[in-house]
């Protein structure tokens, strides 16, 4: 009988183990990220649509804020622009942009066609800002509590269901006094 | 006709295989060749996160020349590998090391291969001890075995 039940035994612990790790492992190579409850990097950075003030992270403080991740050469930007422009008709919560990587002439003339969604957008030619936030690959949003810390990461093109079922709540919550 | 063909695509693939590791994809040169090293193996032991089954050093993807550069610039202002590997980890995550770290979190990991070495060993031992005690009964079907075969 106990020559079978360690080997018995000892498949059932690699089944678990195995398990854990498949369940564990980069779902679609979604990659959590460590910015989760850490807080959010500090910016001073060029404004697309008004080169005269900077977008500044000190600004931001004591509001919620999305800050979402873009680019005009995105496909995934273009799939979730009527989101935003949804999330900003709510006026739960602002949407500040980072133009990643991109030209500022297309960054404006999109959202010249497009709408804009944002409080406003800042500039990041060179990519800097993008890796302080952990990003790598566009569109992603974080959002950010009026402490300044990051409490939710998403990535790929928002959808109404992250907006309910992550977003909203979180930010809802803290409206009515609860965590 | 077949073989003469064959020999042409055989040589065609060689030669590109070379200039692509002639050309590379990362032409960056530091001044120091100390530093240059430090950043080659840098670059090799961490993950390109766009592309991720592929080194920073391997990546063609803007993400990655990107991160190269913070290399770079990290190790010209003095920054030890150890900092720039923290640096990464801290924006990234442990994943974009290719290296695993020794943390509690995956200390399975590294403890996994001697713990399965102990079990085989134990097992060895085990059905070495059982079968040296049933040596004298296995005697006669020895001797059969031989006299059949």
């Amino acid at each position: 009988m106990t020559k079978f039940l360690l080997p018995l035994a000892l498949f059932v612990l690699l089944a678990v183990v195995l398990g854990i790790g498949i369940r564990h492992s980069p779902d679609k190579g979604i990659i959590a990220s460590p910015l989760l409850g850490k807080p959010a990097p500090a910016f001073a950075l060029p404004n697309l649509t008004d080169p005269s003030r900077e977008v500044r992270s000190a600004d931001l403080k004591g509001h919620w804020y999305l800050f979402n991740v873009w680019g005009t050469w995105c496909g995934g930007c273009r799939e979730e622009h009527e989101m935003l422009l949804q999330v900003r008709r709510a006026g739960v919560v602002p949407i500040i942009g980072l133009d990643w990587k991109d030209d500022d002439a297309q960054a404006l003339s999109w959202l010249t066609q497009l709408g804009n969604p944002y409080q406003s957008v800042a500039t990041d030619h060179s990519g800097r800002q993008a890796i302080e936030w952990g990003v790598y690959g566009a569109p992603e949003t974080f959002l950010v509590n009026p402490q300044g810390i990051v409490v939710y990461k998403h990535v790929g093109a928002l959808t109404p269901d992250t907006w309910t079922r992550e977003i909203l709540p979180r930010v809802s919550g803290m409206l009515t006094g609860s965590s | 006709m077949a073989r003469c063909a064959r020999a042409v695509l055989i040589t065609a693939c060689l030669a590109l295989a070379t200039a692509r590791a002639a050309w590379g994809v990362d032409p960056t040169e530091l001044p120091d060749p100390v530093l240059q090293a430090r950043y080659l193996s840098l670059t090799h032991e961490l993950r390109c996160m766009q592309c991720q089954n592929e080194s920073l050093a391997d990546s063609p993807v803007g993400l990655a020349a990107d991160l190269r550069r913070e290399v770079r610039d990290q190790l010209l202002a003095g920054k030890s590998d150890e900092q720039i590997r923290e640096w990464m980890s801290a924006r990234y995550g442990d994943f974009i090391l290719f290296r695993p770290r020794y943390s509690l979190r995956n200390a399975w990991l590294w403890g996994a291969p001697v713990a399965l070495l102990v079990i085989g060993a134990l097992v060895c031992w085990r059905v070495v001890r059982t079968r040296t005690t049933l040596l004298p009964g296995d005697h006669e079907p020895l001797e059969e075995d031989g006299q059949s075969g």
